[in-house]
C-alpha cells in the first residue's frame, strides 16, 4: 500500500509541477481576496474574530479551487482506468489524493498567511503565536484534505463538477470553519492569547470522523 | 449458445452476459469460450458492443446479467485477482500527456511492481527511447500509441485486450509492436498470450486470430474459427 500511495503522490506532484493548474491559481486567489478585503473593509488592520474569519474563509475558498481539479487528469486522461487495471488497493488513491491536496494547501498557506499578516493584520504575531497557528492550520488542512478528496471524487463523476464540489464540500466544512475561527481568534486578538483548547479537540475529532468516513466511502465512488 | 472449440483450459468463459447503459443493452446474452493462448477477433460496426465487451473482460464494467469467467476467476466477484494479469489497449492511451513516456511507464511499473529495466527495454523495442524524456503532449499520436502498447504489456499479462491496436501506427511502427501484441506475441515464460482483438479490418483481423466473433447491437451474429469464416460475412455486419 505504501509503495502504491508513494507512486500516486509522486505522479500527482509531477503533474502539478508540469501543468501548474492548481497551486498558482489557489495562491493568486488568496492574495487577490486579501487585497480586496484590505480595500473593501477600509481598515488598516483586523484582529480577533474578524481576522480569523477573513483568513479561514479565504483559505477554504482557495482550497475549493484545488479540490475542483484534483481528479481532472484521472478523468480526462484515463488515469482512473490505468489505476483500476493495476492489482492495488483502491484506497491507495484516496490516501494519495488527500496527501497531494494537503501538500497543495501547505504551499498555498506558505504564501497566503504571510500576505494576510502584511495586508490585514496589525502587529506581526510572535514566534509562539505563529507556532500555535501552524498547529491549527495543520489540523484544519487534514479535515479539508479528507472532505475535499471525497467531494472531488464524487463530483468528477458528474458533468457539473465545478458546481458539485462547493455544494458538497462547503456544507461539510462548516464545522471545521467554526472550530478553526474559534481556535484562531484568540491568537489574532490585539493581545494574543493561547487557542481555545476545546476547539482544537473539536477539530481533531472532526478530522478523525470525516477521514474515516471518506476512506470508507471512497471505494464505492470508483465502482462502475 | 455457440461455443468455440475447446482445446485447453478456457481463458474466457461468458454465459448469457448482458451489460446495459440505461435501458439500452450494449451486450445482450453473449456466450462464448476462448481457450488459453488463442486469439479472438471481434468484428462489428460502431456501437455493436466491442469496446464494452473488452471493458467487461478488463473488470472496468460490471456484467448486469449472466456469468463471466476470466483466467478462471468469476467477475465481478474476483475482479481483484484478474487485475494485473491482463493488459488493455483501448482507444484512449491511458497515459498522462504532461508526463514523459518514461515517467508514465515508470508510474505504471510501480503500480504493477515491475522492474524499471523492463521500461527501458520496452522503450527501446518500440523505438521511443530517444524521445522518452519529452512530454507526451509534444509527441505524435502514433508515438503515444507506441507508449500505450508498452503500458499494456509492461507487466507481462496473460490476457491482452486490444481495441484497434494499430490505429495511428504507420507500417514500420506496426512492425515494431508486432512481437508485443501481434499473433506471435509471447509471454516472458515463452507461452503465447491469449488475445481478444476488436477490429474493423476483416482481412487483417482474421489473419491474426484463431476465432472470430461478429457483433451487432450487442448480440452475437456469428462465432466461428477464423480460417473457416468467409470475410463477406464480416462485411454483412456493416451493411
Amino acid at each position: 500500500m505504501r509503495a502504491t500511495v508513494s507512486a500516486l503522490v509522486r505522479k500527482d506532484l509531477l503533474l502539478e509541477l508540469r501543468a501548474r493548474e492548481s497551486v498558482p491559481a489557489m495562491c493568486l486567489f488568496s492574495l487577490t481576496t486579501f487585497i480586496l478585503f484590505h480595500f473593501g473593509l477600509n481598515r488598516s488592520s483586523l484582529e480577533g474574530d474578524l481576522a480569523a474569519g477573513v483568513l479561514w474563509v479565504t483559505l477554504l475558498f482557495a482550497a475549493i479551487l484545488g479540490v475542483n481539479r484534483l481528479f481532472v487528469a484521472e478523468r480526462e486522461q484515463g488515469g482512473f482506468d490505468g489505476f483500476l487495471l493495476a492489482p492495488v488497493d483502491r484506497s491507495a488513491m484516496f490516501l494519495a489524493k488527500a496527501a497531494a491536496l494537503l501538500s497543495y494547501l501547505a504551499i498555498v498557506e506558505l504564501v497566503a498567511v504571510p500576505a494576510f499578516v502584511l495586508l490585514l493584520l496589525g502587529p506581526a504575531p510572535g514566534a509562539g503565536t505563529i507556532a500555535t497557528l501552524i498547529g491549527v492550520i495543520a489540523l484544519v488542512d487534514l479535515g479539508v484534505a479528507a472532505i475535499g478528496t471525497l467531494a472531488s471524487a464524487l463530483a468528477i463523476q458528474t458533468r457539473a463538477r465545478d458546481l458539485i464540489v462547493p455544494l458538497v464540500a462547503l456544507p461539510l466544512l462548516v464545522p471545521a470553519t467554526i472550530a478553526a475561527t474559534r481556535a484562531t481568534a484568540p491568537l489574532l486578538a490585539a493581545h494574543a492569547q493561547g487557542p481555545a483548547g476545546k476547539w482544537l479537540v473539536v477539530l481533531a475529532l472532526y478530522d478523525a470522523v470525516f477521514a474515516l468516513l471518506a476512506y470508507a466511502l471512497f471505494d464505492f465512488l470508483l465502482e462502475d | 449458445m455457440t461455443h468455440l472449440p475447446v482445446a485447453t483450459t478456457p481463458a474466457i468463459e461468458l454465459d448469457g452476459l448482458t451489460r446495459r447503459y440505461g435501458e439500452r443493452a450494449a451486450l445482450a446474452k453473449l456466450s462464448l469460450t476462448l481457450e488459453t493462448g488463442r486469439s479472438l477477433a471481434v468484428f462489428g460496426p460502431n456501437g455493436a458492443g466491442k469496446s464494452t465487451l473488452l471493458r467487461v473482460l478488463a473488470t472496468l464494467l460490471r456484467p448486469h446479467e449472466g456469468s463471466a469467467r476470466v483466467l478462471g476467476y468469476s467477475l465481478p466477484r474476483d475482479g481483484w485477482a484478474v487485475r494485473g494479469k491482463l493488459g488493455l489497449l483501448g482507444h484512449d492511451p491511458l497515459l498522462y500527456l504532461d508526463l514523459t513516456a518514461r515517467e508514465n511507464l515508470r508510474y505504471h511499473a510501480r503500480l504493477h511492481r515491475t522492474a524499471p529495466q523492463r521500461v527501458e527495454d520496452l522503450l527501446e523495442t518500440v523505438g521511443v527511447h530517444r524521445r522518452a524524456d519529452e512530454p507526451l503532449r509534444t509527441l505524435s499520436r502514433g508515438m503515444v500509441q507506441r507508449v500505450a502498447v508498452c503500458r499494456a504489456v509492461l507487466h507481462d499479462p496473460e490476457l491482452l485486450l486490444l481495441d484497434e491496436p494499430r490505429s495511428h501506427l504507420d507500417p514500420a511502427a506496426a512492425e515494431l509492436v508486432e512481437p508485443l501484441i501481434g499473433r506471435t506475441a509471447k509471454r516472458s515464460n515463452g507461452e503465447p498470450r491469449t488475445r481478444v482483438l476488436a477490429s474493423h479490418d476483416p482481412a487483417g483481423g482474421l489473419a491474426e486470430a484463431d476465432h472470430a466473433l461478429g457483433l451487432r447491437a450487442g448480440s452475437s451474429v456469428f462465432q466461428s474459427a477464423a480460417s473457416e469464416l468467409d470475410p463477406a460475412r464480416i462485411k454483412e455486419l456493416y451493411a
